[in-house]
């Protein structure tokens, strides 16, 4: 299926997908007891933090990330990716790095499970970093700067 | 010991599977959804979508929980105050998102797919946030 005027894109697989990551936070929620925020829980997990979950669920729960994607991609016949230079990425990941520990989480901790639970800080957050990310976007795109390779 | 195993490695194996079904685990994809006002991919609003619904029901049975299925109690964050912390942080995860089109979960689900771009992004995040870690300790 693809929608009128967006012939690239995916909602079909898009909406199954986040119905999965849905499922994914519920068992954390109602499971463990606990936000399933995966900038949260890679600092825990790492030591950085020493806050949050045990150490050995924090690391199972990174564990399951690429196992889960692997699992789709060896399903799918493998899966699409474009990704910027390694220079670039290194700016993106610091950035992201201070940015979700400053602002205590990413786009899983208040963008799916605060801003479904409709807490005040979570949708400011999430506000914040989408209108963040399209501003980058759009002024890069404005530089005529293509980072995906 | 099984319950600190495998719910959440069930947990996250089910996240990032919905991350690489959705598109996120493509960086073109994520950039695509954050530009808005050019050619616009709508599909990573699905994603958000899917999820938030599942998760909003799920909210209204953790009250009516006494505990957690496999585990002593809930450890919940109960902060509302909004802070500059809070804005600039996410500002300046939003800026970083945009820039290379990745955030924290799928650039480690990435980690199958481009292993070489997402461990330098994943050790670069580490990396942002130890200095984070040692800046605050030294206040």
């Amino acid at each position: 299926m693809t929608l009128p005027g967006f012939p690239d894109a995916a909602p079909l697989a898009g909406l199954a997908g986040g119905i999965l990551i849905g499922l994914a936070a519920t068992l954390m929620l109602l499971g463990v007891g606990r936000i399933a925020g995966v900038s949260g829980i890679t600092a825990r997990a790492t030591g950085i933090s020493d806050s949050g979950m045990s150490r050995s669920s924090a690391w199972m729960f990174l564990l399951g990330l690429p196992l889960g994607a692997a699992i789709v991609a060896f399903m799918s016949g493998g899966l699409d990716a474009q990704f910027a230079s390694p220079v670039v990425l290194i700016i993106a990941g610091l950035l992201v790095g201070v940015g979700t520990r400053v602002g205590s989480g990413c786009t899983s901790g208040h963008g799916v499970c605060g801003v479904s639970r409709l807490s005040q800080r979570s949708v400011v957050a999430t506000a914040t970093f989408m209108a963040a990310g399209i501003a980058t976007v759009a002024i890069m795109n404005g530089f005529g700067l293509e980072v995906l390779r | 010991m099984i319950k600190r195993i495998l719910p959440p490695l069930l947990s996250g194996t089910l996240f990032g599977a919905g991350l690489a079904l959705g598109g996120m685990t493509n960086p073109a994809r994520v950039r695509g959804f954050l530009d808005l006002f050019g050619d616009w991919d709508p599909t990573l609003a699905f994603v958000m979508g899917g999820a938030v619904i599942v998760m909003a029901i799920a909210w209204r049975f953790q009250p009516r929980m006494a505990h957690p299925l496999f585990a002593e109690k809930f450890a919940l964050p109960d902060r509302t105050d909004l802070t500059a912390k809070l804005l600039g942080g996410s500002a300046l995860f939003g800026i970083g998102w945009g820039v290379a089109g990745l955030c924290p979960g799928p650039g480690i689900a990435a980690l199958v797919i481009g292993p070489a771009s997402a461990a330098i992004f994943v050790v670069a995040m580490l990396a942002g946030m130890l200095l984070v870690r040692f800046t605050e300790r030294s206040q």
